[in-house]
């Protein structure tokens, strides 16, 4: 049953104003009908005897009392999902689109599945506590801050750093390597043209394409579809993972366009903002994206997040990274620093760390020996920066030998470990491989994080 | 219970609905039930023609003029046997029985299942006689609740009188009758459960003085910047500072009889880790699942706001029921940050005037108002012999300072009401120094209050004689040496400052590594007991005094000390375990034999 009614009192930003003649429900979805037949959507956000509050989710640009009609439509937003989404890309109303022409296609998804979109918060009593692993084949993401199946482990970056490429390197390289069914949704919220392109070509190209579903907003966009198109693609990561066993991996790049949009939509609220104008609910709102990642007791699928999301001005401190840091279990940090000395994936690996991986690494699912040599290396690394600022009080010959091989090791560490080719696929064994390959530059004895036994297993003899 | 009343929804604006027709009855902070969907709400402000309520749950599909029925209760939590080993969410629903109800692992909306179970018996075992007169407090008699805990079932707050009925020794479910108490010929029947409020303190005969410290068998807090059972802590620290690894720590090994820890906002695979966690440890003395004495409050941050604003004081008042039965409960609050912001979300529904940040201007007293219910009572009632007994409630609330900025709001205002204060850094976490807890900014004012507890449990090492206080007083004073000098260390390097400075950082250094810096994953390291905290800091204050000595008869320190005694030092923290602390005196032997002239 749908009503359909004409005067809108008045418009607000993405807010409209209507008389309340109507017996509609909180949250119902509307349609709003312009009379050169475009269609927009909308949602109810607050209402009295008097007024009902509709919040329009595309642009209101050219809307009028006279010329638009808005059609209750009696529901929520629901999304149609179905298989024969997995190789395709669609906007944030979840309809397919092509990324060139950035139109809509008539090849819509035939399905009776409908999920709503906002979910439904898990019980955290039926959580399962995350321990198997993902494999990206980078080095220094494995090697010391390993992904884990059910983490949401967001990459915290700047404007100008290489976050596109590492985000499309994952994506072409990730899976589990216990062999379940897996699947990477792509989510692009407020991205450029170009950079949508780009993404898409690196899939092609990578044959792994089957595997992925894609969903665009683009930078032109009206700014509520950016916080509905994440809700969107986790929307469909619940069913593949919860209904269809999969094993998902969801990138949401880049969060930082997503927190703006917020902040704009709540000042034409007029709300009381908090820090730099965000509103007070930006965490309890990043959650409610974040939050839905995990494993359910009793269920074969996950859902795992990489949300990527530029610093303004590197500040580490930034509402946004901030926010999302408390909420995450971990973060990954890229360095300008090492951006500029041509190291790639430029890690800042002081700064990073992955909270779910004490549990998770080891015999069973990587190697025995990785705890200890993630947690050497990064020691030795951390030394080696040290003995780096040493030099520039008493200049290189002033070092001792230890020092010296604690200094090579750092140099090694960055250009061998961490450096990385973009096509390069690393995995597991061959990442803890070259780690004992850089660590036998220091003497066994400096290894004081490694059990006896291991490098007396895996410490490179010189033949 | 009076006949319910109805009203209807007259305007809904997120989880804050207006309803009209309750007005005239209703009381300020009374639940109603909202509609057909069954959402739980509470009146928060009340007007001439309309109230205003926060419902516990999402208002989505909810219909201007559905019905509205006022429960005529504010909310409780139900306190009775069964608590123990329970997931209940920030209004008590419990969770366990949710998700066996719902194996999907959604939380829907509307659904009601009491917060205990009605059906489970208990084996009651009764003390009181029939005709004895009892009071508020008093026990009627016990239930083993789990292994490690004995649940003692009180008279109520405000009741008391002749019990003119005690049932037998045997099985009881909560609401089967087990005592009739006759007043002024009146008879009343009572059951095993009890109702309290949670906005409400519970009442107790008086407060006293801290006197025992809460061992959470970390060395920095345990010498440095010791709680009192009975006190208040707050832990503020940016994101990856280790905020919740402490909670979690406390909460495993502290030597608290109950403990009760309230995820208050924060994701929910840390609930799953807690669980995890606490289901396959176990407790040492007893050999039971250490689950056997905690309560879990799960509100994660997903879940709908005013049920996260309601969950502290869900945790502190079954706190109280318990501190009611003689215990020491701790209250591990993670994270009160969440929680003032969901404060602030409701007050910005509201409308109301903001103060700073956007928080309620009723932030300092709602925080307080919290935090004072911790302490050491005498309790209403006596023990078995007539004697008082005491309980003690202990919480320790972390804060998430946005930006690890410890000037906002909550920090400050936090900072007012408690104790104790744990800064965790930073830098020291960026170092990988864990517990990050900053020992220049942190502070404790309970040591005077418990130094006693300490000299009578020290342990008794005649080449150096000092007790707990002083122990701690030199190692703050060799701390603050080691940062005056800092600047000019960094100027000119170690080796060009005069021999008794470079022994304070020397010995500084070894306070830092060693003894300061506790790996929590480390089976050994993990807990620190009080002997073996005592071992370890004296034989440093001993090197501490022996280099002194030396200096004196003009040795160099290098010379006699040699690397492999101080990196046996150490060690000891992950080497030594709590049994084996006469491996710490062999050590110390060992210092003495070097040192000697």
């Amino acid at each position: 049953m749908s009503i359909s009614y004409k005067k809108i009192k008045q418009i607000v930003g993405p807010l409209l104003f209507l008389k309340n003649e109507h017996d509609v429900k909180y949250g119902e979805i509307v349609k709003i009908r312009t009379d050169d037949n475009k269609e927009r959507t909308g949602q109810v956000v607050k209402m009295n005897e008097n007024l009902i509050i509709i919040e329009s989710f595309e642009e209101t640009t050219g809307l009028s009392s006279e010329n638009a009609e808005i059609i209750f439509t009696g529901d929520s937003f629901r999304l149609k999902i179905s298989k024969d989404m997995i190789g395709r890309t669609f906007n944030s109303l979840g309809k397919p689109i092509d990324i060139k022409t950035k139109k809509e296609l008539e090849s819509g998804i035939l399905t009776d599945i409908e999920r709503e979109i906002d979910g439904i918060p898990i019980n955290p009593f039926a959580r399962e506590y995350p321990s198997e692993v993902i494999q990206t084949g980078i080095s220094v993401i494995d090697g010391l801050f390993t992904l884990i199946r059910g983490q949401k482990l967001p990459i915290f970056s700047g404007q100008g750093l290489p976050h596109n490429k590492l985000a499309a390197q994952i994506v072409t390289q990730a899976k589990v390597l216990t062999g379940e069914p897996f699947l990477i949704i792509f989510c692009g919220i407020g991205i450029i043209q170009d950079d949508a392109i780009y993404f898409l070509n690196r899939f092609q190209e990578s044959g792994n394409i089957q595997n992925i579903i894609s969903f665009i907003n683009f930078a032109e966009d009206p700014i509520m579809e950016r916080l509905i198109i994440p809700r969107v693609a986790l929307t469909t990561a619940e069913y593949f993972a919860f209904e269809k066993d999969m094993q998902v991996l969801v990138i949401l790049i880049d969060m930082t366009n997503y927190a703006e949009a917020l902040r704009e939509l709540s000042s034409a609220k007029e709300e009381i903002p908090s820090r730099k104008g965000y509103p007070g609910y930006l965490y309890s709102d990043f959650a409610s994206i974040y939050e839905r990642t995990g494993k359910i007791k009793g269920k074969k699928g996950s859902i795992t997040q990489i949300p990527i999301l530029t610093m303004p001005n590197d500040d580490i401190t930034h509402p946004i990274p901030d926010t999302s840091g408390y909420i995450t279990e971990g973060q990954l940090v890229l360095s300008r620093n090492l951006h500029k000395k041509n190291l790639y994936p430029p890690l800042d690996v002081l700064a990073s760390i992955s909270r779910l991986m004490k549990d998770a690494i080891g015999k069973q699912n990587t190697r025995e020996d990785h705890a200890d040599i993630s947690s050497q290396l990064l020691a030795s690394y951390s030394s080696a920066l040290e003995v780096r600022d040493l030099i520039s009080i008493l200049g290189e010959e002033g070092l001792s030998l230890n020092q010296k091989a604690t200094l090579k090791f750092g140099d090694d560490f960055e250009k061998k470990f961490l450096n990385q080719g973009l096509g390069e696929n690393r995995n597991f064994s061959k990442t803890l491989t070259l780690a004992w390959e850089i660590l036998s530059n220091l003497e066994k004895n400096q290894l004081f994080r490694i059990h006896k036994k291991f490098i007396d297993k895996y410490y490179p003899e010189l033949v | 219970m009076t006949k319910s009343e109805y009203g209807y929804i007259s305007a809904i604006n997120g989880t804050l609905i207006e309803i009209k027709g309750l007005e005239d009855k209703i009381r300020l902070h009374d639940l109603i039930k909202v509609s057909e969907h069954n959402i739980l709400g509470e009146v928060i402000q009340k007007f001439s023609d309309h109230v205003v309520a926060q419902c516990f749950e999402s208002t989505i599909n909810l219909k201007l003029k559905e019905e509205v029925i006022d429960i005529n209760e504010p909310l409780s939590m139900e306190l009775a046997p069964g608590l123990l080993t329970k997931v209940f969410d920030g209004i008590q629903r419990p969770l366990q029985k949710t998700f066996n109800k719902f194996k999907d692992g959604g939380l829907k909306r509307g659904l009601k299942f009491p917060s205990l179970s009605r059906t489970k018996k208990w084996h009651f075992v009764p003390i009181k006689k029939l005709n004895d007169d009892v009071i508020s407090g008093d026990i009627i008699g016990t239930v083993q609740e789990t292994h490690l805990i004995e649940h003692r079932i009180m008279v109520p707050p405000n009741i008391s009188g002749k019990l003119s009925f005690i049932a037998e020794e045997g099985e009881y479910t909560i609401i089967d009758e087990i005592y009739k108490l006759e007043k002024d010929s009146k008879e009343k029947t009572y059951n095993m459960l009890q109702k309290w409020p949670i906005t409400r303190k519970r009442p107790y005969k008086e407060r006293i003085d801290p006197y025992e410290p809460l061992i959470t068998g970390m060395r920095v807090i345990d010498l440095l910047f010791p709680v009192a059972k009975g006190g208040s802590v707050a832990i503020p620290g940016g994101f990856g500072t280790g905020k919740t690894i402490i909670q979690q720590s406390i909460a495993k090994w502290c030597n608290a009889d109950i403990i009760i820890y309230i995820g208050c906002g924060e994701p929910g695979n840390e609930i799953a880790d807690i669980l995890k966690q606490f289901t396959e440890l176990m407790d040492p003395k007893s050999g039971q699942q250490l689950f056997e004495h905690i309560i879990l409050i799960a509100n994660t941050s997903n879940m709908p706001v005013s049920a996260r604003e309601a969950s502290l004081f869900s945790g502190v008042t079954i706190a109280e029921y318990y501190r009611d039965m003689g215990y020491d409960v701790a209250v591990l609050a993670d994270s009160t940050s969440r929680w003032a912001e969901s404060l602030r979300e409701i007050s910005g529904l509201l409308e109301e005037m903001p103060a700073e940040e956007g928080y309620p201007a009723y932030l300092p007293s709602k925080l307080s108002s919290f935090y004072e219910r911790a302490g050491v009572v005498k309790v209403l009632g006596d023990n078995y012999l007539g004697n008082e007994i005491t309980g003690s409630l202990t919480i320790i609330g972390t804060i998430s300072p946005p930006g690890g900025d410890f000037s906002e709001p909550v920090t400050a205002t936090t900072k007012r009401v408690v104790q104790t204060f744990w800064a965790l850094d930073a830098k020291l976490a960026y170092l990988k120094h864990y517990p990050a807890i900053n020992w220049l900014n942190s502070y404790s004012n309970y040591p005077e209050y418990i130094k006693n507890w300490w000299n009578q449990n020290d342990i008794n090492w005649s080449e150096i004689d000092i007790e707990w206080y002083e122990c701690r007083k030199q190692v703050n004073e060799i701390l603050s040496k080691e940062n005056d000098l800092k600047y000019i260390t960094q100027l000119l390097g170690v080796k060009n400052l005069p021999e008794d400075q470079q022994l304070d950082l020397f010995i500084a250094k070894i306070i830092k590594n060693g003894f300061l810096n506790q790996s929590a994953f480390d089976k050994i390291d993990n807990f620190t007991d009080f002997k073996k905290l005592m071992a370890y800091i004296k034989i440093i204050l001993l090197l501490y005094k022996e280099g002194k000595d030396l200096i004196e008869q003009g040795f160099i320190i290098e010379e006699k000390i040699d690397e492999e005694i101080v990196n046996d030092i150490l060690r000891i923290g992950h080497s030594i375990s709590n049994e084996d602390i006469y491996q710490i005196e062999k050590l110390k032997n060992k210092l003495l034999e070097i040192t000697k002239p």
